[in-house]
């Protein structure tokens, strides 16, 4: 049986890019498809994915166009629908940058930094990313 | 009329780490443009930018072939880059760093950069009418 696992997601926006998406929520996207059981937590900038309605245009270099530039708030969409992977942002890390909850995807949940420690004890593993 | 001027760009992350990069190319290209010319010290993981031998790749986990997932390689960048500069009247010299080079086994470059050393980017400094360090961290 999968061990369940916590992935704790502070590094944001560092190669979506070129990527396409995020490596580390699409690493953990595969390991679920693969029989994993995962948790993700965002918190730090990292908050920012659950922002509805972002994404930046495609690179332009050129004649060369990016067509398929990554939209974050889909991807944490998809994780919650389709992958049933559950995915709580930081209340604190969110009211610090200026957030709302009515800004975010539906589906995301709001933990405040005090609860962490009894989310933290029913994981396996819980990794920082 | 804006003039034409000499802009040096030292990148020294690696493809498919970092945000900075699509910045730089974001910067590079709107030099391009303008026909200015361009000089890129491309040093440690950024010497892989140009290596011909990246591949773009589906992406199960989006669900898309490989037409669909259009996956950007940095080489497409820099090649896309050369020929806008070009186009505009400038002109780009792309020097990758031969020992970083030869560490990462990237010495197939995209046609038009070169291999380098620190002296070539120490002219770079000395000719260029600014530079702009875009370091890793």
């Amino acid at each position: 049986m999968a061990k369940k696992s916590l992935n704790i997601i502070e590094s944001a926006y560092r190669a979506v890019m070129e990527e396409q998406d995020d490596t580390i929520l699409w690493l953990l996207t595969a390991m679920q498809g693969a029989g994993g059981v995962h948790t993700v937590v965002l918190r730090g900038n990292a908050v920012n994915y659950a922002i509805a309605g972002q994404g930046a245009p495609g690179l332009t270099v050129g004649e060369w166009k990016q067509t398929q530039a990554p939209r974050m708030d889909r991807d944490v969409v998809d994780l919650i629908e389709n992958r049933k992977i559950p995915v709580y942002v930081v209340e604190e890390d969110l009211a610090e940058r200026g957030i709302a909850s009515n800004e975010l995807v539906s589906g995301v949940k709001p933990i405040s930094r005090r609860a962490l420690p009894e989310l933290f004890v029913e994981y396996d593993i819980v990794s920082h990313w | 009329m804006m003039s034409r001027k000499t802009l040096t760009f030292a990148l020294m992350d690696a493809p498919y780490e970092s945000a900075k990069l699509t910045t730089a190319f974001r910067i590079l290209d709107a030099a391009a443009r303008r026909g200015h010319d361009i000089n890129v010290f491309a040093y440690e993981g950024a010497a892989a930018l140009a290596f011909t031998r990246q591949s773009p790749h589906p992406n199960p986990v989006h669900g898309k072939n490989l037409a669909e997932e259009n996956h950007p390689t940095t080489k497409d960048q820099v090649a896309a880059l050369l020929a806008e500069a070009t186009k505009n009247g400038g002109k780009v010299d792309w020097v990758n760093c031969g020992m970083c080079v030869d560490e990462r086994g990237v010495g197939e470059f995209v046609p038009g950069t070169r291999r380098g050393s620190p002296a070539d980017f120490q002219a770079f400094l000395d000719a260029s009418d600014n530079t702009l360090v875009i370091p890793t961290k």
